[in-house]
């Protein structure tokens, strides 16, 4: 147990997904204008990222491993397997939640289809892949990644919807600014990286 | 997403000034990073050195050439309501065959690389000019526009890599320029002029990336205004 921890808090806040390996920039900079809607994607974000992992992992290492029910390597077929889970997934939990809880649809319908296209999902399955994680830990590293991405997307929305009030220099307006600012916020990040873990 | 906007229907393939706009568009005007903010996920953590930049360049130019290509040519059949998934398809295949090539050629690179190739499947300025061009023109005009967006994409990724490699690591291409040890071609142990440098550490980690695009952008807009936000 004190292990999933670990890799949970490691994932967060160490090795942000976001701060740290700049997965999911595209989404974390086009979405992150008000912080409502940072919300809406960070919470798909987390959950699409907990479904997806412990589903690859299952893929990669039963499906395409060595001792997989073929008894040969298939690994070269990873991408295109781990895309069209995400995909699939990603449809499928949209169609769920339309279903069931349509306002949980409504905040977050539209980012639901982003997510395919989020780096920060199949980066997570890949890194769980050259991590060697096992099933429970891969679980972790999914709800850890997600819950780093989410604190990332919020932190940099509510930076800059104060930043609006301020003089910023026309050229630098907007997306030069984003650049700068997820550079500091990556700067105090860094600051967190002396944590032990295995002190939680 | 920029435009959608269908080149005129024309026979051969010529190449006129419609066909050197599409090539030369994406190089400053309409670049994918710091004018489309497309594929900036898994450009910036390669950016550490020039080698590891390039071959992503170069990786990420063959994936746009072809997979424009091959949409373009099969956009009468995808339906509409399951293309995302075919483009994504057509996408992780080709970055298969750019994986495999890597591990059987350059296994180093591919070690170094490590999963930020298998982003390029996830990278937006593939997708995006699927999207955007791809569905809507010929496959000649799309192998064009393939190739000036993955240019234009493999120039601000060099232009990040040298300023980080230069200033963190006192290299180019690997080659050691200016540093504290025998090493390097200026010795700035012995050399009087440079005694006071020092290879700034913080370029090679990831918040100097975000610095280095943050002021091309705005040098990029400070020279053409046209392109400031207005929000």
């Amino acid at each position: 147990m004190g292990d999933l921890i670990n890799i949970f808090i490691k994932s967060a806040f160490i090795e942000n997904l976001a701060l740290a390996y700049f997965l999911g920039m595209c989404s974390y900079l086009a979405v992150s204008k008000t912080v409502k809607t940072a919300v809406g994607l960070g919470l798909a974000v987390i959950f699409v990222l907990a479904i997806t992992m412990p589903i690859n992992w299952v893929i990669n290492t039963w499906l395409l491993g060595e001792n997989g029910i073929f008894q040969t390597d298939l690994t070269f077929l990873r991408f295109i397997l781990f895309i069209a889970v995400i995909a699939s997934m990603v449809q499928l939990v949209e169609m769920v939640v339309e279903k069931y809880s349509p306002s949980l649809y409504n905040s977050l319908g539209i980012f639901l289809p982003l997510i395919t296209v989020n780096c920060a999902i199949l980066g997570g399955s890949l890194f769980m892949v050259s991590k060697e994680y096992n099933f429970s830990e891969s679980v972790a590293f999914g709800l850890g990644g997600g819950f780093g991405w989410f604190l990332a997307i919020v932190a940099i929305a509510a930076i800059r919807e104060k930043i609006k009030y301020s003089a910023v220099p026309p050229a630098l307006r907007g997306l030069g600014m984003a650049f700068l600012l997820t550079g500091l916020m990556g700067m105090a990040f860094m600051g967190l990286m002396g944590i032990d873990p295995a002190a939680f | 997403m920029a435009d959608t906007a269908v080149i005129e229907k024309k026979q051969g393939l010529t190449f006129g000034k419609k066909e050197r706009k599409l090539l030369t568009d994406p190089l400053s005007q309409n670049n994918p990073i710091t004018v489309q903010v497309l594929g900036i996920c898994s450009a910036l953590a390669v950016t550490t050195g020039m080698k590891n930049a390039l071959v992503m360049s170069v990786a990420v130019i063959f994936v746009c050439i072809f997979s424009n290509v091959i949409t373009s040519s099969l956009r009468k059949m995808i339906p509409k309501s399951v293309r995302m998934i075919v483009q994504l398809i057509i996408i992780a295949t080709l970055v298969t065959v750019v994986e495999l090539l890597l591990k059987a050629y350059a296994f180093e690179s591919y070690k170094q690389l490590s999963v930020f190739i298998g982003l390029i499947i996830t990278n937006c300025i593939v997708m995006g000019r699927l999207e955007a061009f791809a569905m809507a023109n010929r496959p000649y005009e799309s192998m064009l526009d393939g190739l000036g967006n993955g240019v234009g994409y493999g120039i601000i990724l060099m232009i990040v890599a040298f300023f980080r490699e230069f200033f963190g690591k006192g290299e180019v291409f690997g080659a050691k320029i200016i540093g504290a040890s025998p090493d390097y071609m200026i010795n700035t142990l012995e050399s009087g002029i440079f005694g006071w440098y020092q290879p700034n550490n913080l370029m090679v980690l990831f918040p100097s990336a975000m610095f280095v695009i943050a002021i091309l952008i705005w040098a990029h807009r400070a020279w053409k205004p046209q392109l400031v936000d207005v929000s």
